[in-house]
Parts: C-alpha cells; structure tokens; sequence
C-alpha cells in the first residue's frame, strides 16, 4: 500500500495543481482527469491521517418500502495504523438476539482482510471469510465494503467536473474498485471543496445501472481537524429500501492499543 | 446579613460538593445490564416410541436464561452470572437448572485471569466437535451435544507475540446428564444416574488440569492442547437393579492431546481437528477434517449459499464384543448453510450424515427467522434411519421428529 508519509509530502503541490485545474471550464484530456482523480482523494484522505484511535456508537435505521423500521445498535473501536490498514472491533447490541455477538477485522489495503466472529451463545470464535464484500450488513442497505475504510489503492479516478451540493461547491470524481469482488463498477463521490468531505455517492451495480444513494449530513469537527458526520441515509433505488445511520459518542486518541484487538478481547468486547 | 450569606454560600457549597459527590460516584459506579431470553419449545414425534413409558407424539416445554452482568474499572473487572431452567412436560430429567455462568473476569493490557463457572469452546468443525473437551455436554437439552454445563475453573490467559496460553485449573467435575424413561430420544436401556463410581479416589472432585496454546499465521488460525483429568465421556455397563437393567456411569482418568486448524482462503475453510487420548482402558485416535465452501449472491440475490463436507475416523473402529468401539468411527457428513441476508436474518442448515460401517444415517434440517425486533423463531426437523442393530441410531430409529422454537430476548 502506498505510504502515508509519501501523501503527506504531496500534500502541498496537491492542493495548489487542483486549484488551477478546477478553473479550468474546458473538458478535460482523460490522462488529466484521473491525474486530478487520484490527486481530489489523496488530498482527501491525507486529510483523515493521524487520528490514531476512534471509537463511537452508531444506529442503523432498516427501513422497507412499507415502511418497517428494524433497529441495529452497534459498538466500533478502531485502531489506525499507518504501515497497514486499520483494526477494528464491532460490538453488537441490537437485535436482542444477536447482543454481545462481536466482529474483528485486520483490514489491508491490497488483499483480503482478516476477519473474526465471535458467537456469544456458542462461546465460539470463527474466522471467517472476507470475500463476500458486496453482501448486505445485517440485512441493511449497506454492503460491507460500504462500511470499510477508504484506502486509496482500493480504486482508479476520474475527476469529472464540479457541482453544487448540500449547498456546497463540491468536486465530482468517479472511483471504479480495483477488487473484482467488489459489488460496483463504479462509485460517483461528491467531496466538498473546502473541507475535502465526502457528501455524497452513487453507486452503480455489475450492470452499470444505478443502485444506491448515500448522503452524509450534519458534519462535526473533532480534534480541530477530522470532519465526522452525525447522520448518513442510503437510498437503493432498485428495491425503495434504505438504511440510515445516526453516530453518536464519538471520541478520538482514546488509548486503544494493538493488545485491545485480539481473540481475547473480542470474546470479552460488549 | 452576613451571616445569613455565609451560611447560604455554605449550605451552596455543602449541596455543591455533595451533588458533585454523588455524580463521580455515579459515574465510576458498577455499569449493570439485564438480558437473556426465555423460550418455549414444542416437538413432535411422527411415530410413538419403540419402549413402553415414552411419550407419544407430542412434548412440550419452556425455558428460561437469564444474564446479570456488571462491568467496573472501565470494563477491566466483570461479574457474570447466567442461570438456566427448563421445564419439560414429561421428562423429570429434562426439567433442569443450571449455572450457565458465574464468573469473574479481570482483563490487563496483555493477561487475563478469569474464575468460576464457565464454559470454554475449541474446535473449527462443525458436524462433530471432537476437540471441544472442557465442559461436560448437557445431553437432556438435545440429543446434538451442542448444549454444554458450566464447568467450574481458574483460567490464566497470556498475550504474547506467538499466541495466546490459557493455563486451567478445573476443580470439581460435571456428570453428563441423562435423559429419563418417558422421553424419546434414547437407547432402551436407561442410564442410572445414581451409583456413579470414578477411577480416581477423589471423585468427581478431582483437579484437573490443561494447557492450550493459540495463533493466527497468515491464513491459518492454529490451537492445540493437553489435557489431564476426568474422562468427560462415561463409560456405560449394564447392571441388573432390582428386576431391571440400567447403565452404570464409570469415569476414567484421561490425557488427552488436541490439534485443530482451519485455513481460510478466499471462499474456501479447510477444517481439521484430532485428539489422542490415553486412559487405562484404552488408546484411541480420532480426526474430523473437511471443508467449507460458499457461494456468494446465488440467482442475483444477496443470499449465500454455503456448501459442508466433513468426515470422522476413530482408530476404535465399529467395536466388537470386547469393546464398544466409537459412535462416529467411518462416518461422512453433507451439509449446506443458506444465508438470505435479510432484515430478519433467515437461515437455513440442511445436514446428512451417513455411518459407512452401518446402514444408517441421519438429516437434519435447522431454519430460523428474526420476528419483529425481539423474537426468533426456529423449525427444526430430524430424520434418523437404521437397519443395524449393532448401531447406536438403533435405538432411536423411530424418533424422527419436528422441533418449533420461539424465543423472546430481553
């Protein structure tokens, strides 16, 4: 995977080449757009660097298209780790049945990740396979790589021009997944051009067709510096079904280590 | 005037303080959470038993588990306790209680030390669980052996760079439970669960002891494992009481060793596991190995549809008159896992498992569906054949059966 330290020192000259360019009102030659591309998401994620650990609450709204609700209550601790990808422990509260259910995952950037389940009912913790990146996450309209860590690698860019959303002056760019197994042949994010946030995405199916809508809302700063949403709604237009998340308690540098990511610790986790 | 602000300004500080007492103390106070479930079972018998006294068609009962837990320290100390109860409509053994779990837990950055009742699952397989050897199997609850008793121990466990040691002291041993005559389900000749006799002079109070070491390298997730202590598997003879004949439960002294792995790469999981056990009354190797493999999003759906092939050896083979040999000796398992990953997480496992010594087998169908936020309902169906009386589905060759299940979680 690409170094963190080497973002960092584009850092500059990215910023400076992307104000130039988004002058520029002219179509754009192919080679130039995924130049821009690449240059809007590294910025982006350069942005993001540094947190060190995060932990935070999230609920997940169900919603079919007659309306029921079903609730999901989940629990993350994440570690951020700048020479792999990130570990992370997933508490699950609700539904009841699941309680105390707890997921730990070893994300790389190129490659599967590691993957463990821990079945509280059974005492029993399973690694299993992470292969199956586009299937639903409990049920709900996020699949699992919706919900994993951005890593640049991951994609290939295109810059496709500038627009106007949540009433912010926004850039366009296309990012197609890299991973055959990935549920996509594209990704259109929409990230504000101040702050670099992502405000929106669309995503396209293996048919190209549109599936999916996600909207962050109600960003909040943390630390002086990393920009997190209150509150995210994905739409599938295929189905009417949509998911909403609502984050809660989040807290950052909160003193997680390597030794809190563990089959120990996920059999302990609640 | 002033006196009256003093104290005022005193009373304020004094209300101050012991507001602000009560809030620190409120908020390094025990956290404290009430879950469990309670559930209510029915099954029914396509034909009636082959012994006089079972029940016929239909059994009925209701259960219930409750969790108490505390956390303090920020979660480094914990206390849990989870009883059990069953009450079973005919069956006197079926209606029982246990300690699930009563324990204690203190976690450090890199050891944890954890005591009381508890229950310790090993293993990867998932048609038999041959390494599995710490709790005692509740064999009232199910004929599977899935249900297990809590076991009373003291367990250190060390985090280190080439794997995680859990070091066990099991004070105090669990007799494997039984189910009673008017139940379906068994072999004719009931098992006595008074005159319990054990190698050791202690008893059942005998000190056992065992050291399990595990580790994830790459793809393969690694645990292997001694243990020394009280044989968890009784051995049965048949005595004359009175003008019957029952089981006598005898408890040998064993050294086991375990290995299991699993090697996860992309959608496949290769399993396998082994023990080698050493008692006065015999030697034995066993291994249960096979693979997992799923299909991700069948017929443009988000379901998954998983695909299970396992088969067990014993060295004790089928037995012969001098010994009884084991119950899966030459035995392969079909299975497959249907995931709809739906809002109401529907699944469905579909299992055969087939004795290539004997003419007998027996499938399984296990569904179950979330309802509203708090419910779970499951269907289960169990198919058993056998022609060979030497075979130990013998005896339950007519209990073929249709088990409804809904559980409430609180």
């Amino acid at each position: 995977m690409l170094n963190k330290q080497i973002i960092t020192s584009l850092f500059t000259t990215v910023a400076l080449s992307i104000a130039s360019y988004s002058a520029n009102a002219t179509p754009l030659e192919k080679q130039q757009a995924e130049k821009l591309g690449l240059e809007i998401s590294t910025q982006a994620k350069q942005r993001d660097i540094g947190w060190v650990d995060n932990t935070s609450d999230m609920l997940m709204l169900l919603r079919n298209k007659q309306g029921q609700e079903s609730t999901r209550e989940i629990k993350t601790k994440t570690l951020e780790l700048l020479d792999d990808g990130d570990k992370s422990l997933t508490i699950f509260n609700k539904p009841r049945d699941v309680k105390g259910t707890s997921f730990l995952s070893f994300s790389h950037a190129v490659g599967n990740d590691d993957q463990w389940l821990y079945l509280p009912s059974l005492k029993r913790v399973k690694r299993i396979s992470s292969r199956n990146k586009s299937g639903p996450f409990m049920g709900s309209e996020f699949s699992f790589e919706d919900l994993s860590s951005f890593e640049l690698e991951k994609y290939s860019y295109n810059y496709l021009g500038d627009e106007q959303i949540n009433g912010l002056d926004s850039f366009m760019v296309e990012q197609v997944p890299v991973d055959e197994n990935s549920g996509y042949t594209k990704r259109i994010v929409w990230l504000d051009k101040v702050e670099y946030r992502v405000q929106k995405i669309d995503f396209y199916d293996r048919k190209n067709s549109l599936l999916k809508t996600l909207t962050y809302s109600d960003y909040k700063q943390y630390l002086s510096k990393y920009w997190r949403a209150d509150s995210a709604l994905m739409l599938n237009h295929q189905n009417g079904k949509s998911t909403e998340l609502k984050w809660d308690n989040y807290a950052f540098k909160t003193g997680l280590s390597e030794s809190d990511f563990n089959r120990n610790t996920l059999k302990r986790a609640r | 005037m002033n006196m009256v602000n003093n104290l005022k300004k005193t009373a304020l500080f004094a209300a101050f303080g012991l507001n602000s007492m009560l809030l620190s103390l409120a908020a390094s106070a025990d956290e404290f959470e009430l879950s469990g479930k309670v559930g209510f079972e029915q099954r029914y018998f396509a034909e009636k038993g082959q012994y006089e006294q079972q029940l016929e068609h239909s059994q009925t009962s209701i259960f219930i588990e409750p969790e108490l837990y505390w956390e303090w320290n920020n979660g480094s100390d914990t206390f849990t306790f989870k009883p059990f109860y069953r009450q079973d409509e005919y069956d006197n053994e079926r209606s029982h209680g246990d300690i699930r779990e009563l324990s204690y837990i203190h976690a450090s950055d890199d050891w944890e030390l954890r005591a009381g009742i508890r229950k310790e699952f090993w293993g990867v397989t998932e048609f038999q669980h041959l390494v599995d050897v710490i709790n005692q199997t509740d064999g009232v609850e199910d004929s599977d052996g899935e249900d297990k008793l809590g076991q009373l121990m003291l367990n250190l466990s060390l985090v280190k760079d080439w794997g995680i040691i859990d070091l066990y002291l099991l004070p105090g041993f669990r007799e494997r439970t039984f189910v009673g005559e008017k139940s379906r389900l068994r072999a004719s000749v009931l098992v006595n669960n008074n005159n319990i006799s054990y190698q050791s002079s202690a008893g059942d109070k005998h000190l056992d002891l065992a050291i399990h070491w595990s580790q994830s390298i790459d793809n393969f997730d690694i645990g292997s494992y001694w243990f020394h202590g009280t044989n968890r598997d009784p051995i049965l003879t048949p005595v004359t009481e009175g003008n019957k004949v029952v089981l006598n439960q005898y408890y040998n002294q064993m050294d086991q060793f375990g290995f299991d792995v699993q090697a996860t790469i992309d959608d496949w999981l290769w399993k396998f596991e082994t023990i080698y056990r050493t008692t006065d009354d015999d030697d034995f190797w066993a291994t249960q190995a096979g693979f997992e493999y799923t299909f991700i999003g069948v017929f443009e759906s988000f379901a998954d549809v998983g695909l299970l092939v396992e088969y067990g050896w014993d060295s004790r083979g089928e037995g012969d008159e001098n010994s009884s040999g084991a119950s899966v000796q030459n035995d392969i398992f079909f299975g497959s896992r249907l995931a709809f990953n739906d809002m109401q997480s529907s699944e469905m496992l579909i299992g055969l498992g087939a004795d290539l010594d004997h003419n007998s087998f027996s499938f399984l169908i296990e569904a179950n569906r979330r309802f509203g936020e708090s419910f779970k309902v499951s269907l289960d169906v169990r198919l058993l054949q056998s022609t060979d009386k030497k075979d130990l589905l013998y005896g339950v060759k007519d209990d073929d059966h249709l088990q409804l299940g809904i559980e409430y979680y609180f």
